[in-house]
């Protein structure tokens, strides 16, 4: 029986797993050095700050993997040689595959600032950075985060819970600026404020200092600024952790080059998840290191393996986060700045912390994709408006379809198109009678074919 | 959360938790306060039935006027004076070797047999002895007088006379025994009778330095909470403190609540403080004043009273919950709390009107059947409501709405769970194996309450007492006290810090059952999963009270439509990616799960109509 050989526990790989055995009976062996078992990482802020426990963040029991035939070893693989098609782990086992799927997630990113080592200074992404977390907390009364974007804003919080201050360095003039547009990025700042996150706009990290225990005692700024700390966290990104396929032939660029199909140069080797660099025959390659994407490769690559060779389609985008208390949903593609030909609706709520902007082609009026904060969207419905390439203003005369707010919410669909009336004298809109079924309409017409 | 101008908060707090905490210490200290006194009065007052009073009284002449301040000795000593009563029943009047010996010395003396003898041997014996002599008279009349009779042959005599009078004891010990119920009830009277302590005394200001300061204590831990940053999720330390996380102070919590169950069911005795501290307020409501249950009927209101103010505080973002927790509170204090007084002041049968049957389990038991059917309009109204909300009111509501129109919007049972026990949520166990065991035990009690029921109506009815060689009042008695006490008291509730806070609605509410069956099967709610938007992180699972495993459904992008499901909201609450929605759909979506567990390419393309919509 052939067997499947799966590099890395994360999303990626178990889920490539779990659809190669929906499909197939062949042989599936999971090898992966972090954990026993899968786990979900966005869920270790939450073990941090005391939510949940690690056993609660296991999106499947233990009993699952034997149940579905899909063997686990806990190590690390040192050596991949692809043409005896044969693996090394460093406790020198040898293991043979026939089919190859490496899952090897991604590695917090470090830019070389001296005292970037030092105790004290860490990223998040693994199991062990956060028990390492865990450590470096004991004693810590002030912290300073390098990076704005998810991981910096996850970890703020969870320093917070312990009551250490946080002092957030941003490279850009707004917090997460090459994602969020101005309004929502001083909408983020504001809210992460009030939280008592203290922000240093255009301020990137120069160097780490230790203090006499050779810990890090402060951190020097661009600007010369010295800001006392006993805690520095990275999250200034992550890259592909392409570290296990270095002696191998497997094609590298900044990640492992794939094609649609997730195949890597060598035949019956294929990469999945945040490891992976899509290639793009015109244009910038894709890293997507998400867990939604992570997923949907998994789910395409496991069909493959399975015999059914499917392409992986990234489809509509969307993403989602967290900010402290604040939900965020992205739809479609709303970048950071203004585009040619492309135009935007904005409404925020005068004083509580939430906004929608809807952004769409200037001349067509088409939408091309949306920011929520604090809204909550109903996916399948914007997928079908993107995907049908439906006009702003019917989007806004039927946004309340898009609802997903648990009931009795206040809903803004109407100060919404309020909004937009006021600043477009000339085309009035009305929301869309809310007949009975409206509800239900959403979800059956998202499912009618 | 740091700025300065928080900086009352911490203090507030704590000082809140001191007065809690001295608050509670008054409390149960009080139980330990009052002294009894039997007297004549007293026991007459408990009493009420003469004969079981004649029969009772020389046994407690040692008790009677004497001051006892230990309130175990004293009950224990009433407690055994009526078991001893009932043991030695028998042998009391049963004619003793003893007897005939004492007998047959006085007729050595005389020489010959004589009635009168009977008074001189049995006259220290009370109504054993009037009794013996009595039957002994009848029996060996015929004897009596200088018959010249050898004295071994009227011992024989008296010997066999004896042993047919002693065949027949039970004839009248029957008569005379106390049963459990009724020797229950008469310690409880006595013991309240023969009390007198501070609390009585000073109920008012007893009632200031428990329930007050406790609730004052309480509210000024909770209600800072406002105060301390932006409303959104607050779990923060939930698994690291001990008295959430299943560790010691959650254990602590769950002895005291045992021990309270217990008490309350069992050895209402003990509680007669806590009684005296409600009775004037009782006396206000319902005209007469409090029993054993006002206290906890008081107690259990005011718990959800003012944890249901930290769940509007807790929650304070989510309109869901303020709603069903203001609900919750309504139900609990007029249904629940306040009607069934006043329906007792105007002397009218009292009822929960929200409860109804398989969870109130003795509604077709044949007291209240009887009592309701022959108290005119409001009994019938009752009787007519009651069988009306089971069989067309559940079936409908729970078609629009779900379970959780009852379950977390209405009963106080759930109203207890969603508010003294949210804290708890996340202790409830979630594995498969749980919801195996859940399954089982959870239809059993549910057939057993229909067994149950099904065999009081056939005796109801018919008037035969036993159904299929089993006694039905047995049955009816069995229910009560395993599942009405030990499991919906004292293992549904005491222990919420330890197995989650719906041990009962998950594992042994009938009702539950019966509802959970339709909204499975017929039902238009759901709760929604939102494409593929979930990141699997466990937050829905870990806060799911019932022990539901939403993460399975929601990252496979699947509907949870679980008979189990309360509608609680919290899961769509924690959820940090918003993905679950609580929906009333239709039955179709409901079941449509042709998207099971495949996330890719859902994207749906329009039918003309709609993309002509769209241009125009
Ligand atoms: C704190 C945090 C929060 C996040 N939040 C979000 C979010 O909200 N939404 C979102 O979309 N994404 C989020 N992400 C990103 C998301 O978690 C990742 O995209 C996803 O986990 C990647 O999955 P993967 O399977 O590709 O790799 P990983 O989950 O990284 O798994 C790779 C595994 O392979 C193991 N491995 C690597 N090399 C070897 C070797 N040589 N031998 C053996 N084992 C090896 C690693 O130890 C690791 O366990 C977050 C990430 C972090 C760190
Ligand atoms: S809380 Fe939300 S994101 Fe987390 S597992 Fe549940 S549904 Fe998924």
């Amino acid at each position: 029986m052939s067997k499947l050989v799966i590099i890395g526990n994360g999303v990626a790989g178990v889920t490539v797993a779990r659809h190669v055995r929906k499909r197939s009976d062949m042989e599936i062996l999971i090898i992966s050095s972090e954990t026993e078992h899968h786990f979900s990482r966005t869920a270790l802020m939450y073990i941090f700050m005391g939510h949940m426990k690690f056993e609660h963040t296991k999106p499947y029991e233990d009993y699952f993997w034997k149940k579905n035939r899909i063997d686990l070893k806990q190590g690390f693989v040192s050596n991949i040689d692809t043409d005896a098609k044969r693996l090394t782990l460093s406790s020198s086992e040898q293991i043979e595959y026939a089919d190859l799927v490496l899952a090897t997630g991604s590695k917090s990113n470090k830019f070389g600032w001296p005292g970037q080592d030092l105790p004290g200074v860490q990223g998040l992404f693994s199991y062990q950075d956060l028990e390492l977390m865990e450590d470096n907390c004991q004693h810590a009364k002030h912290a300073v985060l390098v990076g704005g974007g998810l991981i910096g804003v996850e970890m703020a919080e969870m320093l917070l819970s312990r009551g250490i201050e946080v002092t957030f360095l941003v490279r850009e003039d707004r917090f997460w600026g090459n994602i969020l547009p101005a309004e929502e990025a001083t909408l983020v700042q504001m809210h992460a404020e009030s939280h008592g996150v203290k922000f240093r706009l255009e301020t990137e990290l120069s160097e780490i200092i230790a203090g006499e225990d050779g810990r890090a005692k402060s951190v020097i700024t661009t600007s010369g600024d010295e800001i006392a700390c006993d805690f520095v966290g990275l999250s200034a990104g992550v890259h592909p952790n392409i570290d296990v396929v270095s002696q191998s032939k497997v094609a590298v660029g900044r990640g492992i080059l794939v094609n649609d199909y997730l195949e890597t140069n060598i035949p019956n080797v294929y990469a999945v998840g945040d490891c992976a660099e899509i290639q793009v025959p015109e244009g910038r390659n894709r890293i997507e290191p998400l867990w939604y994407t992570g997923k949907m490769q998994g789910e395409a690559l496991g069909k493959t393996i399975a015999g059914d060779k499917t392409e992986y389609i990234r489809g509509i985008w969307f993403n989602s986060a967290k900010f402290f208390d604040i939900e965020y949903q992205t739809y479609g593609f709303v970048a950071n700045a203004p585009l040619d030909n492309i135009s935007s609706f904005y409404w925020q709520h005068p004083e509580q912390a939430l906004c929608i902007r809807i952004n769409y082609q200037t001349d067509t009026q088409v939408v091309t994709g949306i920011n929520t904060f604090g809204i909550r969207m109903r996916h399948e419905v914007w997928e079908k408006w993107l995907a049908n390439n439906c006009t702003l203003k019917y989007v806004l005369q039927h946004l309340r379809d898009a609802n997903f707010d648990p009931e009795f919410y206040r809903r803004y669909e109407q100060d919404v198109i309020n909004t937009f009336n006021a600043q477009h004298a000339d085309s009035q809109l009305s929301l869309s009678p809310l007949h009975w079924l409206t509800k239900r309409f959403t979800r059956e017409q998202a499912h009618a074919k | 959360m740091q700025n300065n101008h928080l900086t009352w908060i911490a203090p507030v707090k704590k000082s809140g938790l001191s007065l809690f905490l001295v608050g509670f210490v008054v409390f149960v200290g009080m139980l330990f306060t009052n002294n009894f006194t039997l007297t004549e009065s007293a026991l007459s007052n408990a009493v009420g039935n003469d004969s079981h009073r004649q029969l009772i009284q020389p046994h407690l002449s040692d008790l009677i006027d004497t001051t006892v301040s230990n309130k175990v000795t004293f009950i224990e000593t009433l407690r055994s004076t009526f078991s001893e009563y009932n043991n030695t029943l028998n042998d009391r009047y049963t004619i003793s070797a003893t007897d005939i010996e004492a007998i047959m010395s006085e007729v050595e003396s005389l020489g010959h047999y004589e009635l009168a003898i009977l008074d001189t041997v049995f006259s220290g014996q009370n109504d054993a002895g009037i009794y013996k002599a009595k039957k002994l008279s009848d029996y060996t009349g015929w004897l009596a007088g200088p018959q010249g009779k050898p004295l071994s042959e009227i011992e024989q005599i008296v010997n066999e006379k004896s042993a047919e009078i002693n065949v027949n004891v039970s004839d009248v010990t029957n008569g005379k025994r106390i049963y459990d119920y009724d020797a229950g009830q008469y310690l409880y009277a006595i013991t309240k009778n023969a009390s007198s302590g501070v609390v009585a005394q000073n109920v008012g200001l007893f009632f200031v330095l428990s329930v007050l300061l406790g609730t004052l204590g309480a509210l000024m831990y909770i209600i800072p909470e406002k105060y301390t940053g932006p409303a959104g999720i607050k779990n923060n330390n939930v698994f690291t403190n001990s008295a959430t996380n299943g560790g010691l102070i959650g254990i602590l919590v769950t002895v005291f609540l045992v021990v309270v169950y217990i008490a309350l069911y069992f050895f209402p005795e003990y509680i007669i403080e806590w009684v005296s501290l409600v009775d004037p307020m009782f006396k206000v409501l319902n005209g007469s004043g409090a029993g054993s249950w006002s206290i906890y009927g008081f107690i259990y209101t005011l718990a959800i009273v003012v944890m249901g103010v930290r769940m509007f505080i807790k929650y304070r973002h989510s309109n869901y919950h303020i709603a069903r927790t203001a609900s919750l509170i309504f139900f609990q204090s007029s249904f629940a709390f306040l009607i069934p007084e006043i329906l007792i002041k105007l002397n009218q049968p009292s009822t929960d009107l929200k409860n109804m049957w398989p969870l109130d389990y003795d509604f077709f038991d044949a007291w209240n059947l009887d009592s309701l059917s022959s108290s005119g309009g409001i009994g019938m109204f009752i009787l007519v409501w009651g069988i009306t909300l089971f069989a067309v009111g559940v079936p409908l509501f729970t078609y629009f709405f779900g379970k959780r129109w009852y379950c977390s919007w209405v009963c106080g049972c759930g109203g207890l769970a969603e508010t003294a026990g949210d804290p708890y949520r996340q202790l409830s166990d979630k594995s498969m194996k749980a919801w195996r065991i859940e399954r089982v035990v959870v239809h059993g009690v549910l057939v057993f309450a229909v067994v149950m029921t099904g065999a009081i109506l056939y005796t109801y009815f018919t008037g035969v007492k036993t159904l299929a060689g089993i006694d039905t009042y047995t049955l009816r008695s069995a229910y009560g006290f395993y599942i009405g006490a030990l499991f919906s008291g004292v293992v549904g509730t005491g222990f919420y810090p330890k197995m989650g806070n719906r041990v009962w609605c998950r594992f042994g509410c009938p009702l539950a059952a019966y509802i959970g069956f339709i909204q499975r099967f017929k039902s238009r709610f759901r709760i929604t999963t939102n494409g593929s938007q979930c990141i699997s992180c466990g937050n829905c699972s870990t806060y799911c009270e019932m022990g539901i495993d939403v993460r399975a459904y929601a990252q496979r992008g699947e509907d949870i439509v679980r008979s189990s499901c309360v509608g609680c909201g919290v899961c769509s609450s924690v959820c940090p990616r918003g993905v679950l929605k609580l929906e009333n759909g239709t039955v179709d979506a409901v079941i449509d799960q042709s998207k099971k567990d495949e996330t890719v390419n859902i994207v749906q393309v329009m039918t003309a109509e709609e993309q002509k919509a769209l241009v125009s």
